[in-house]
């Protein structure tokens, strides 16, 4: 178990690791969330109702999430390291887990931008949607990484990781929007925290099918 | 057809096989990449593959590596995930680390003993001690090469699967594989697919023409 956390620990170092050097990806993720926010703003009508602007947070903060995945293999797919990774002895779940944890670690930088910005534009973010965001973001991270790697083998990939993940994530919007603007989240975030169980042990468990031939 | 040509004058059946292939074919599609190959490889045998490009190569090596899987045919590969040793056409190596970082990577996964010293002893015998802390986009097209081979030999492997391991090296680099490569063989399975064949033919005991 030691082993496989160290594993988990070196692959994700070395992730952030290149981002930090590249920024090719939470820049992009910054720029694109707050541009966002900004378009929202000024398309929404004046006496639309806060309830509006929530569903279009999710939105921005969804895309943003499918931005991040699109670059999530870049490296590993542009110099076919993942041949590399695959074939060291550690298990395979772990390249899955650490790049789930780069990914998770890269939508929360942009969330930490994005909520403010949205307090900014349109109204004060409560408890309940920073919990809802919280919960969302293991699931998309889980879900998105694992789509983000199949997509990566693909020649269509900047077409199919969209028709992939977005489907996918429908719930995380539906309870991520609930838990938002519903006077009792409790169960929103109840059915977040179930499909971040769920999917997060089908990704670790069918992320060795996706690697491998 | 693809043929195993012939065990080398001199080279008995090593007792231990590490690879059998009987049938072994890949496909890409309508494309046959490898076809009808059979291949027993001893664990101290030292295979070397040669063929013009597209003869299917890089395919066999892939298929010894576990990264594909054969079309048809049987493949059984008895050395460990771990102990497989593969120098492909890419150098498998992130560019935006420096050499240090990248093996430092490579040898926490494949749970190298001593893996600093290894390291370091690696780096200097590729020449690469000097340039150890820059990032591999600095380093060039050789200096690569000889990291790549520092990666593929980092944990010392039973089975070493070298794809056209003397390309972009200078004479300097190229020497210190030869030295590495005259070490090797009689010690661990090698599988050498070359276009300069006659650089590693005293090495050999076993041909493998591809057409």
């Amino acid at each position: 178990m030691s082993a496989y956390l160290g594993d988990v620990v070196v692959l994700a170092r070395k992730d952030l690791l290149l981002e930090l050097r590249a920024r090719d990806t939470v820049p992009a993720m910054l720029l694109f969330v707050v541009s966002a926010l900004v378009v929202f703003r000024f398309s929404l009508p004046a006496e639309a109702s806060d309830l509006a602007a929530v569903g279009l947070l999710w939105i921005a903060v969804v895309f943003t999430a499918l931005l991040g995945l699109t670059r999530a293999f870049a490296a590993e797919r542009e110099q076919r390291l993942l041949d590399g990774l695959v074939l060291a002895p550690c298990d395979r779940s772990a390249i899955w887990l650490a790049k789930s944890a780069s990914v998770l670690a890269f939508l929360v930088l942009a969330e930490a931008i994005a909520l403010p910005a949205f307090a900014l534009f349109f109204a004060p973010v409560g408890w309940e949607t920073v919990a809802a965001f919280a919960l969302a973001d293991l699931g998309i991270a889980a879900v998105g990484t694992l789509l983000a790697a199949m997509a990566a083998a693909s020649r269509a990939r900047e077409l199919l990781l969209p028709l992939l993940f977005l489907p996918l994530v429908i719930p995380i919007v539906v309870g991520g929007v609930g838990a938002s603007v519903q006077a009792d989240p409790g169960r929103y975030l109840a059915f977040l925290g179930l499909y971040d169980l769920v999917f997060a042990i089908l990704a670790w468990a069918s992320f060795e099918y996706v690697v491998t031939e | 057809m693809s043929s195993l040509d012939a065990r080398v004058e001199g080279h008995d059946v090593e007792a231990q096989v590490i690879v059998r292939a009987r049938g072994l074919e890949r496909r890409f599609g309508e494309k046959r990449a490898l076809r009808g190959l059979d291949l027993d490889l001893g664990e101290r045998d030292c295979l070397v593959v040669t063929g013009p490009n597209g003869s299917g190569k890089s395919t066999l090596l892939a298929l010894l590596a576990g990264l594909l899987a054969p079309t048809r045919g049987e493949l059984e590969v008895s050395a460990a995930r771990g102990s497989i040793g593969f120098l492909a056409h890419e150098p498998l190596v992130y560019r935006e680390l420096t050499a240090l970082e990248n093996l430092e990577l490579y040898g926490r996964l494949y749970r190298v003993r001593e893996r600093r010293e290894r390291i370091g002893m690696l780096l200097e015998r590729y020449g690469l001690w000097d340039a150890r802390r820059e990032r591999v986009s600095a380093y060039s097209r050789g200096m690569v090469q000889r990291l790549a081979l520092c990666r593929a030999l980092l944990h010392d492997p039973r089975l070493l699967l070298l794809d056209e391991p003397f390309s972009s090296l200078d004479a300097a680099g190229a020497e210190v594989l030869d030295a590495e490569l005259a070490a090797l063989a009689g010690e661990r399975a090698l599988v050498l697919a070359t276009h300069e064949p006659e650089r590693v033919r005293p090495l050999a005991t076993l041909d493998l023409a591809l057409a």
